[in-house]
This record gives C-alpha cells, sequence and structure tokens, in this order.
C-alpha cells in the first residue's frame, strides 16, 4: 500500500486536454472518487494512475517513487507498477476457470502452487465465493464476477486499487449490494482505492473523498459532506445533490462565517464561502439551497408560485418559482396544485462564488 | 466495452493513439516488412515492367500491346462476358438473398449452404462439370439417351455460355452482401413505410430496394470484379472456341512464348488491374453517395408470409439449386464413372477405376495432391502465424501506417490472379540482392499464395481482435504480464478460433487454386487446378472428372466442418454465415 501523488499531469488526444494540469495528493489507504460527467477526463486520469496512459507533461508518483515523468523521460509500464483494476466489464479472461483467473497474478509471478492455491482460497473467501472456485465466470452472475474480479486484484497485493465504473453493468438491487461489498473489502484490506464513477450517490456513499471532475479539471476534492453542504463552484454545486443556485445581492458578511442576503423580499441567514467572504466581492454571489433546507410553511415572508409536483413517496418534491425566473426544489408533505402561492422559509444556504472555476 | 464505446464517441480518434507500449512498435517494424515484400513489392515491380525496355524508361511495350488488335479484342470479350455474368450473378443471388431474408419459406440454412457450394468449388470444375452436362459426349446425357447427336456444337464453347457459368459461380457474393445489407434493416423503417400506406410494390421500389442499395452495388462490384479476374471458366469454355478474355490471352501468350513476353503481358496485365480498379472506384463513388446510416432495432424487417404460394417458392428454388449444382456435379460423377471417355455409361460398365488410376497410379496426380497439399496446408500455417501478431498490432495500436497496410493487404488478392502471377514472376525470376530465382519452382507459388491469401487468414483474427474487451489484455497488464506473456495467456486462446478458421478458409481457397498457379506452374510444380486443366486439355477427360469429384468431396467436407463449428467462432467468420 502507498500513497500517490500527481502534480500537474496533462494528457492530450489530439487538441483535446482530456486531462489538464491535474494536481492530486492521495494518502496511504484512503478510499478517493473520481466523480464526473461523461468525457470529463476521469477515466483517463484513472488510466494514467494505471500506466495505459502516458502524460503529456506532469509528474505520477507512488509511494514515493516515480511512475512517469515525461520531462525526466521516465515511465514505468502498467505491468510494473503493481496496482490492481477493476473494470467495468470485469475483463475476467473466458477460457480460465474462476481460480486461474484469481491466481493469475501469482503464476505470472512465478509463486509455487501450493502457494498459489492457498492465496487463491484466501481471496476467493474474502469476496466469498470459495465454492465457485472451479466455475467458468459465464457461469457466474454480473455481481459475483466483479467480485472475482476484486478476488484477482486482492491477491497480488497490490499498491493501490483502482475501480473504473465497475457497477455500472450491475442492475440497482446488486449496486447496493455491491457498495457494501467494496468498503467491506476496503475495510478489510485498508486498501489504498480510487474509485471512477459519473453516480453522486455511489461516491458520496463509499468515499472518503470526493474529487469532482469537469473539462479535465478537478473542481473540487473534499469529503462528501462538505462537497454537499460547501460546493465551491458553480458546477459542484449543480453536480453533487439536488437544489437551486440563485443569484443573490446585498450580501452583509456576519460573524462566524454567516451572512445574510436578500432573497425576494426577505432577508436569510446562510454560511458563507471564506475565499467570497475574504475578497468581499459579492457582485456574482450564488445562494445554493438544498431542498431539505426550505420548508414549504403558510405564514413565511417568501413566497413562491408552485409549478410542479411530484409524489416521491413519503413526500412531495414541489418545484417553486421565486420571481420571474428563479426555479427552487422543495420538499413538502402535502399535494400541492400548480400555480398555488406558497410560502417558504429558508433554514440554512450556502453563499458562494457563482463565477469562480470558469476563468480556469 | 461500454466504458471504451462512450469514450471514443466523445472524443474520436482516442483510442488510436498508441500507448507507451514499446515492444509493440519493435513487433510493428517486424510485420511490416514482410508483409511489404509479399504484397506490395510485386505490384511495384509489375509497374516498372510495363514502362521499362530493355532497361530505359519507354512506352514501347504499351504502344506494342494497345495498337494490337487482340487486346481490344480481348478487353471487349471480357467486358462482355464478365457484365453479363454479372447481370445473371445479380438475378439469381439476388432473387435468393430477398426470399431467404425476407419471407418465412422454410430450411434456410440448408438452402443458404447448398447456394454457397458453387463458390467454393473452383471455377474450372465448374466449367468441367456444365460441359459434361451438356453436349454430344455427356455421359449423363448418354446413359439417358438424350444426348445430342455427335458433330452438334457444344452449346457452353460461347461467350454466353462464359458469362452463364460466370453468372451461377458468383451468385453466391451477391447474395452474401445482400443478405447482410438485409440483416442489418432495421425494422422500424419498413414498418414507418407500412404505417404510412406503402404496400405490395411501392413498399419494394420506394423502400426496401432504395435501403438495401448499398449492399447491391457491392455485390454487383465484387461479383463484377471477381468475373472479370476469372481465369478457370474462360479457360475450359472459351480456349477450344477461340474465345479470348485478357486473363486467358495473358496465359495463351505467357504458354506459347515463355518469359520473353513477360513485358508484353504486364501490360496486359496492368490493364485488367485498371480495369478492376475502375470497378470498384466506381463502386465506392456511387455508394459514397448512400450513406444510409440504418439507425434503430434490428430485427426480421419484413416476414412475409407466402401463405399457398410458399410451397411453389420452395419448389423453384430448389430447383433452381438442382439445375445449377446438383445435375452439373451428378454429369461430372457420372463421366468419373464411364470406362473411356464416350462410351454410354449402364450399370454393368460403370467402374472406379479412374478414381483408383488418380489416388494410387499416376505419379503426377499423386504429385499434385502432395503439391497441392503442401502448399495450402504450408500457406494456411505461415499466414495465421504472420497474421495473429499482424493483427493484433492492426487492431490495438493502430495508426497511419497499420491504416496503410490495413488497405495494402487487400491488394493482390482484389487484383485479378493473373495480374499477382505476373508480378510474382517478374519480382522472383530473378529477386534483387541475394540473386536467387524461384521462377519454375513450388516456392514462387507458396509466395504468390501468401500474397494472395494474405487477407482471408487476417480478417477473421482481426475480426476477433476488435470484438475483444480491450480490458481483457489490460486486466493481464495490470497483473504484471508483459506483451509476450499476454499474448500467449490470453489473446492467442481467445483468438485461436477465428485463427483456425481463417486458416481452414486459406486451406479450402488454395487446395483449389488455378489462376496464379497455371501461370506458375513447372513441370513437378503442378497443383490439383492446373492438374485438371491439363488433364482436360490433353483430353483425359475421365480422369479430370475423377480428379475434380475428389476436389468437390473435399470441399464439402471442409464446409460442413465449418458449419458444425460455426455456433463456437465469432461472428462474421463463417463466410456464408452473417
Amino acid at each position: 500500500m502507498a500513497d500517490m501523488n500527481l502534480s500537474r499531469i496533462t494528457k492530450c488526444f489530439g487538441d483535446y486536454r482530456a486531462v489538464n494540469q491535474v494536481s492530486l495528493d492521495i494518502a496511504d489507504g484512503e478510499f478517493v472518487a473520481l466523480l464526473g460527467p461523461s468525457g470529463c477526463g476521469k477515466t483517463t486520469l484513472l488510466r494514467l494512475l494505471a500506466g495505459f496512459e502516458e502524460p503529456d507533461h506532469g509528474q505520477i508518483s507512488l509511494g514515493g517513487q516515480i511512475m512517469a515523468c515525461p520531462e525526466s523521460g521516465i515511465m514505468i509500464s502498467p505491468e510494473d507498477r503493481n496496482l490492481g483494476i477493476v473494470f467495468q466489464s470485469y475483463a475476467l479472461w473466458p477460457h480460465m476457470t474462476v481460480a486461474r483467473n484469481v491466481g493469475y497474478p501469482l503464476e505470472v509471478r512465478g509463486l509455487s502452487r501450493a502457494d498459489q492455491e492457498r492465496k487463491i482460497a484466501e481471496a476467493l473467501d474474502i469476496v466469498a465465493l470459495g465454492p465457485y472456485a472451479d466455475r467458468s465466470p459465464s457461469e457466474l452472475s454480473g455481481g459475483q464476477r466483479q467480485r472475482v474480479a476484486l478476488a484477482r486484484c486482492l491477491v497480488m497485493e497490490p499498491r493501490a486499487v483502482l475501480l473504473d465504473e465497475p457497477l455500472a453493468n450491475l442492475d440497482v438491487h446488486l449496486r447496493e449490494t455491491m457498495q457494501q461489498a467494496f468498503l467491506d473489502f476496503h475495510r478489510r484490506t485498508g486498501a489504498t482505492m480510487i474509485y471512477v464513477t459519473h453516480d453522486q450517490s455511489e461516491a458520496m456513499a463509499m468515499a472518503d473523498r470526493i474529487a469532482v471532475m469537469d473539462k479535465g479539471h478537478i473542481r473540487q476534492m473534499a469529503a462528501p459532506e462538505t462537497l454537499y453542504r460547501e460546493p465551491a463552484d458553480l458546477m459542484v454545486a449543480g453536480f453533487v445533490g439536488a437544489g437551486a443556485v440563485l443569484p443573490v445581492q446585498g450580501v452583509t458578511v456576519g460573524s462566524n462565517g454567516n451572512c445574510s442576503v436578500q432573497l425576494g423580499q426577505s432577508s436569510i441567514t446562510a454560511r458563507i464561502c471564506p475565499k467570497l467572504a475574504d475578497g468581499l466581492v459579492t457582485a456574482n454571489a450564488g445562494l445554493c439551497l438544498r431542498p431539505e433546507d426550505v420548508w414549504v410553511t403558510d405564514d413565511a415572508p417568501l413566497r413562491g408560485q408552485v409549478d410542479d409536483c411530484v409524489y416521491l413517496g413519503g413526500r412531495f418534491r414541489l418545484s417553486v418559482r421565486i420571481g420571474v425566473d428563479q426555479i427552487l426544489p422543495v420538499y413538502a408533505n402535502r399535494r400541492a396544485r400548480i400555480g398555488e402561492q406558497v410560502g417558504l422559509k429558508v433554514n440554512d444556504g450556502w453563499v458562494f462564488n457563482r463565477m469562480s472555476g470558469e476563468a480556469a | 466495452m461500454q466504458a471504451t464505446g462512450r469514450l471514443r464517441g466523445v472524443l474520436p480518434g482516442m483510442m488510436a493513439k498508441p500507448s507507451g507500449d514499446r515492444s509493440s512498435d519493435r513487433l510493428l517494424i517486424w510485420l511490416v516488412v514482410p508483409v511489404f515484400i509479399i504484397s506490395i513489392l510485386p505490384i511495384l515491380r509489375l509497374g516498372f515492367e510495363g514502362v521499362m525496355v530493355g532497361g530505359v524508361p519507354s512506352f514501347d511495350y504499351f504502344r506494342d500491346v494497345l495498337a494490337n488488335s487482340s487486346t481490344w479484342r480481348a478487353t471487349a470479350n471480357s467486358l462482355y462476358t464478365a457484365g453479363l455474368g454479372t447481370i445473371i450473378s445479380l438475378l439469381i443471388g439476388g432473387a435468393f438473398a430477398f426470399l431467404v431474408a425476407l419471407t418465412d419459406i422454410r430450411a434456410k440454412a440448408a438452402l443458404v449452404f447448398c447456394f454457397m457450394i458453387p463458390m467454393m468449388i473452383p471455377p474450372q470444375i465448374t466449367a468441367l462439370s456444365w460441359v459434361q452436362l451438356t453436349g454430344p459426349s455427356s455421359a449423363l446425357l448418354n446413359a439417358i439417351s438424350m444426348a445430342p447427336p455427335m458433330g452438334s456444337p457444344q452449346p457452353l464453347y460461347s461467350a454466353e455460355g462464359i458469362a452463364l457459368l460466370l453468372g451461377i459461380q458468383h451468385a453466391s457474393i451477391v447474395f452474401l452482401t445482400l443478405r447482410a445489407n438485409l440483416r442489418m434493416l432495421p425494422r422500424e423503417q419498413i414498418e414507418a413505410a407500412r404505417l404510412a400506406g406503402a404496400r405490395g410494390g411501392r413498399l419494394w421500389w420506394q423502400i426496401i430496394l432504395p435501403l438495401t442499395s448499398p449492399g447491391l452495388i457491392a455485390g454487383t462490384a465484387m461479383a463484377f470484379v471477381t468475373a472479370l479476374g476469372n481465369f478457370g471458366i474462360p479457360a475450359m469454355l472459351g480456349i477450344p472456341a477461340g474465345y479470348q478474355t485478357l486473363p486467358t490471352l495473358i496465359y495463351q501468350k505467357l504458354a506459347g512464348f515463355g518469359p520473353s513476353v513477360l513485358g508484353e503481358v504486364s501490360v496486359l496485365a496492368m490493364l485488367i488491374g485498371a480495369i478492376a480498379i475502375c470497378g470498384v472506384a466506381l463502386h465506392h463513388r456511387l455508394l459514397s453517395k448512400r450513406d444510409y446510416r440504418l439507425m434503430g432495432m434490428v430485427g426480421r424487417p419484413l416476414d412475409v408470409k407466402l401463405g399457398a404460394r410458399r410451397t411453389l417458392v420452395e419448389t423453384t428454388l430448389w430447383a433452381v439449386l438442382v439445375a445449377i449444382l446438383v445435375i452439373p456435379l451428378l454429369a461430372l460423377f457420372t463421366t468419373a464413372l464411364v470406362p473411356a471417355f464416350g462410351v454410354k455409361l449402364t450399370f454393368a460398365n460403370a467402374t472406379f477405376e479412374a478414381f483408383r488410376e488418380v489416388m494410387f497410379v499416376q505419379p503426377s496426380t499423386i504429385r499434385a495432391f502432395q503439391n497441392s497439399f503442401v502448399l495450402s496446408v504450408g500457406a494456411a500455417v505461415t499466414l495465421v502465424l504472420m497474421c495473429l501478431p499482424l493483427a493484433y498490432v492492426m487492431v490495438r495500436r493502430s495508426s497511419n501506417l497499420t491504416k496503410l497496410i490495413n488497405l495494402l493487404v487487400e491488394v493482390p488478392y482484389a487484383l485479378p490472379g493473373v495480374v499477382l502471377a505476373i508480378a510474382c514472376i517478374l519480382l522472383f525470376i530473378r529477386i534483387p540482392v541475394i540473386d536467387v530465382s524461384l521462377y519454375g519452382t513450388l516456392a514462387i507459388i507458396f509466395v504468390a499464395y501468401l500474397a494472395r491469401f494474405l487477407v482471408i487468414a487476417l480478417r477473421p483474427v482481426m475480426n476477433s481482435f476488435t470484438q475483444l474487451d480491450p480490458a481483457l489484455e489490460e486486466a493481464a497488464q495490470a497483473c504484471g504480464a508483459g506483451l509476450w506473456r499476454r499474448l500467449r495467456d490470453v489473446l492467442l486462446p481467445l483468438a485461436a478460433p477465428s485463427a483456425a478458421a481463417g486458416a481452414l478458409l486459406v486451406f479450402l481457397t488454395a487446395f483449389n487454386e488455378l489462376t496464379v498457379s497455371a501461370l506458375l506452374w513447372s513441370a513437378g510444380n503442378e497443383t490439383l487446378g492446373v492438374l485438371i486443366f491439363n488433364l482436360d486439355d490433353s483430353g483425359d477427360t475421365v480422369l479430370a472428372s475423377a480428379v475434380a469429384v475428389l476436389v468437390v468431396l473435399v470441399v464439402i467436407v471442409l464446409m460442413s466442418c465449418f458449419q458444425l463449428a460455426a455456433r463456437r467462432l465469432p461472428k462474421g467468420v463463417v463466410p456464408w454465415q452473417t
């Protein structure tokens, strides 16, 4: 196991910068998710880590050892990096049994038969597939196949495990079970894990930290709850979690990281991003409101008109129009008529610079 | 697979980037050189020969050849027979393809299998069997006392006879391309037309035919180019009638005058090559204007219920098959059974003596079996060994160079066989630098086979590497396996079925090959194709028929092996299963 450092990594495909000046430090044993829309560069970043792609600039090191650095001509090939990788398509070899699939890294390393068999049995036990050792991969279900792929990583005692959208091919019910399997695996082995996904709920459920990527850049890297409560820019606020970002004026910075802003006719107390508070450039301030921060009450001064009402099971989600063109999703306990006027009480919010990150 | 597919969609050409795998880059160089030598160098040498007279650049050969009236007569004959033959192929192959793909006739698999046999049977055998069927000496017609009187002309010894057999021989090419196209036809487009009110003839003329026109055009072009290069049929039917096409003109010149006319025949070879290229270019031009992106669910686009007419349609189809396949082969077989050519066959005098003669007695036929066997097995094994790494590099490390190779390997197969044969003679009659001659040895045929059949072995293997998830290899890489280890443990086992299929196809094609070896053979180095042609030419028709029957048996047995293995092979490997 080892920590990983990426410094100013750039990778171009023709004129397209798939990964642009990305720096990232991952601690030993950490579970990091790379999250972003498709085409954001997350898979390319993972492939750069694995060694399937060579960076154009920058440096990748693993446990203090340089893996790739085009400036000094260093490029360690994937087979010499000792990294485990789990693919979306499982990548099990159909002509080998489950046991041989799992034991292949040991076979390559030339371990003795007895050692191989012992380690294969251990690895299959961890993923609860011991009885399936002699099956062929085609006889297994999707979830079982992914667990075989995981065991194949485990058996080689890799310095880190890279996972490339490992749940994307599985159905919704199996995904939750497999999420738990990955978490158990992480706790048992203490392996550094880097997990690529476009599904924010998957990333939030598992990762210690999430790096949100867009257009080749890392927009924000933080713990899931920080990402949700305190998004650094508009892209992160929109991509992670539900809610809305409303442009606001009249920001007055208060104490303890709080501020008050004007929203329609009412004044709201919200948390403010320190960078925005320090700079006092409040012209581009945006207020990020999550649905659970806003309550529907009849007597609140902030009024809106219901545009849409969807039943989610247990509660309703209303789309409430404030002013002319600002739509706010909120939860309500009762159904509302389309066009009905409702009052909104804002309990919490996050004020940040809507324009930050766009220039980068 | 989905992940890479999506990435490809977002970033075109991204996967084409070579990664930092230097050993496969080195591998590429080692593969490019032999491919260049066997595929391209002979063709380049051919072009060089036509414009050099006695070591100085000159257009004398061109002037002589183009001024000769026999050149233009042969060109016109080639265009006429190939053109008429293509129309016949289009009618037969098109009708079969539409009926098999769009209606509810029964026993489709058996029908398709039988319809493919003519394509796999060497053309000189097709010609031989048809000649045995018609004409006054037909053993079959004599046996049932229906032969025309002695002295009446053989109707197949004519331009139309050649065209008819070319048409039958290449009908399966039209059938295959058209059926592939029909299979890709999305059901919704037909259904939308029907909901819009189109029915019957309108649906066929305005929707189905335009949508399948790419397949029709491609099939027509391929049938035409193949018919143009065909040597076996015009040689067996045209030479006795004094009717020359370009391939037979080249053959007769070279057979009559030897290597002294090489300059002249290389111009003729360029002429036929140019016509073939025009055909292919016209095909691409027509296709580029019809870029129909067929979107939607692929399914049975139409399932026309023939109802009461079904039995009639089925009977007609099988009757056509009996007429173009079964009866000629039966005629061939009966000829092989008569004690002497022209003798009336009865149950009493039928004999297997001819088979015994060709298999165990005649040294030339035994040698030909051995030669063809050695050549085809050797070519199959060599090509597969070459193609596995070549296909790997071409699929996984795609670059401008590999794209060029992808085009170049097609050239020796697409050009008429005589062109390649002449090109090989020119290059190998005295190999530059090492000053060794391969002319008059089995080796020159072998090299020509490697060039001609490289693409047959390459395509199935490339196909299987393309369908292989790149993650399978990357997973092995992450496990620490180097390039050779990955090839051995992961890629070879997965590509093995396709490689075997490719090898079997090469074997099948090379075993029956005539056009290339007809110009390259020498005494002691005959191939089966040449042998049948020579036996028939020298009047040993019964022995020729016996050899032909044995060859047909080998073809049908090998095709049946394919049919049985088809389910285990990746899609697109068995040529008649799309």
